[in-house]
């Protein structure tokens, strides 16, 4: 079969994957990219270059992933619909499938006011939806957005989104999973699990509804490294849930960083364990140096 | 309704300098508003002259926005007009620059900052609804319009970070789509939702001529 990504590929034989992300800079140091992705060349399949996450502006996810693909490494190249209209958006499509980019992650974004320039104007002229089944139309169709003919060349690419089983309305998620899948998503990263009693039982709808044969799905760890970085997850970052439990064991640890870590590890063991989970995402946020033990220990194969 | 508020007052004198001004209110939504009506007007005089500056007269025009209202009504005030190159206006937006088109020779100053289209929820609380995008779908959303309520205009559902009802960016906002489930819940037709909203024609927004 002729896959699109190494991505698809290992998903679709069956493997257990793993993504990880990488967050570029605020400059315009490639070395910075360079050493994250030398750190976990060969702890995960392919690699998440986000397009200015939490709207603070970085080097761009296009340039971040052409720096991956000269390593051979493999790019998941985050796109959102906060800072590009449709014209903008479809123009990097085209783009970033030219310089050889496979995986994208189409995403809304976070709303301009978390970042390092709240008075922009945000886009959002179109939605994580309708991006997806715009370009699942440019590649299966060879039409943009307005019904105009691709002339040469489609986007030959393996599209995937985000799920968030711990936002509201809770019943709602699922729906709106089904919907990405229904606009062309073919593998879902989720938001980073510490409840997983709750990610079960949103597991559970999902194979209620059979979406679980229809999209690959992996979900999101992010290791906590300290007291102060779980507070922060637990109260300051929109549509995270760290139970008590998780915060209690992380405050009366005499090593923070190593309970965090161990909690990880103990979450991935027990997601593996969940039917229809096919791979795990890992976002280390500044503490990406760990990502290869956090691999080993949890017993992921690469 | 058009939903005002007026400048700071420092603001406005230093636009104004020590030149005399004259002075024009609206007799609708910034009436209702408290930004530009009768009242304000007067305050807004009375601050003036206690400053040192003359005010060469007043009126509230009903509405500023109308054109052909305007030409009739500043008839009357022609001598006071002629005795000064700069006019406040207490008006939206709209109301400024139909003032603007009629006194091209004078100095327009804009007393308001115009905000959004919007209800008035009770006396000086206004809640933005609409976002003029010149194609309606309220009726795909049971009379709640995603594109003015949610910060991201999404049309296909919320995002990760509506909680509780409320909205990521300020719990002070409720998330259109909890609404919007909500109801959809209550009424059994969930499965309308399950439909992918088109992404809209921004071009009926675009209009900047109509006339009927």
């Amino acid at each position: 079969m002729n896959y699109r990504s190494n991505l698809e590929k290992v998903l679709t034989e069956g493997h257990f994957v793993v993504t990880a992300e990488i967050g570029p800079p605020k400059g315009t140091d490639a070395n910075k990219i360079r050493e994250k992705a030398k750190l976990m060349k060969d702890s995960a399949d392919a690699f998440n270059i986000t397009d200015n996450q939490t709207a603070v502006v970085r080097l761009s996810s296009l340039a971040g992933s052409v720096i991956l693909l000269h390593m051979d490494m493999e790019p998941i190249m985050q796109i959102t619909c906060r800072d590009r209209n449709r014209i903008g958006l479809q123009s990097d499509v085209l783009g970033a499938a030219a310089l050889g980019v496979r995986n994208m992650l189409c995403l809304t974004g976070d709303h301009q006011k978390f970042g390092n320039h709240p008075a922009a104007k945000g886009v959002f002229d179109v939605d994580s939806i309708q991006l997806l089944q715009i370009i699942k139309n440019m590649r299966d169709e060879g039409i943009f957005q307005s019904g105009d003919r691709l002339l040469s060349g489609k986007p030959y690419v393996f599209l995937g989104a985000a799920a968030n089983p711990y936002a509201d309305p809770f019943e709602f998620q699922v729906d709106r999973l089904r919907k990405k899948i229904d606009a062309g998503a073919e593998f879902i990263q989720t938001q980073s699990v510490y409840k997983i009693d709750k990610f079960s039982e949103w597991m559970d709808d999902v194979r209620a509804q059979g979406l679980d044969t229809k999209v690959h799905i992996l979900a999101g760890i992010t290791p906590l490294k300290s007291v102060k970085m779980t507070e922060r997850m637990k109260f300051h970052v929109p549509g995270t849930d760290v139970p008590n439990s998780v915060y209690l064991r992380m405050k009366k640890a005499s090593d923070p960083a190593k309970e965090g870590y161990a909690i990880a590890v103990e979450t991935i063991h027990q997601l593996k364990k969940i039917k229809g989970i096919h791979g795990i995402h890992i976002t280390a946020l500044f503490w990406e140096e760990i990502i290869p033990l956090l691999v080993k220990d949890a017993g992921l194969h690469v | 309704m058009i939903i005002t508020k007026q400048k700071n007052f420092m603001d406005i004198l230093r636009r104004i300098g020590s030149k005399p001004v004259f002075l024009v209110g609206c007799s609708e939504c910034a009436t209702l508003c408290k930004s530009g009506g009768k009242e304000e007007v007067l305050a807004i005089k009375e601050s003036l002259i206690k400053n040192k500056i003359p005010v060469s007269g007043w009126v509230v025009l009903e509405p500023a926005c109308h054109l052909m209202n305007d030409k009739r009504m500043l008839k009357k005030y022609s001598k006071e007009l002629s005795e000064s190159t700069k006019i406040l206006v207490l008006a939206c937006g709209n109301g400024i620059q139909t003032l603007n088109k009629l006194f091209p020779e004078k100095e327009i100053i804009a007393g308001t900052d115009t905000l959004f289209l919007g209800e008035i929820s009770r006396v000086n609380e206004f809640f933005k609804q609409c976002l003029l995008c010149g194609e309606c779908i309220l009726d795909d959303f049971d009379g709640f319009c995603p594109v003015t309520r949610c910060p991201k205009s999404m049309l296909n559902g919320p995002c990760g970070g509506s909680s509780n009802g409320k909205c990521e960016i300020n719990s002070e906002i409720e998330c259109v789509w909890d609404c919007i489930y909500q109801v959809f819940k209550k009424k059994g037709k969930l499965d309308v939702l399950t439909f992918i909203q088109k992404p809209k024609d921004w071009s009926k927004a675009l209009e900047n001529k109509r006339r009927i």
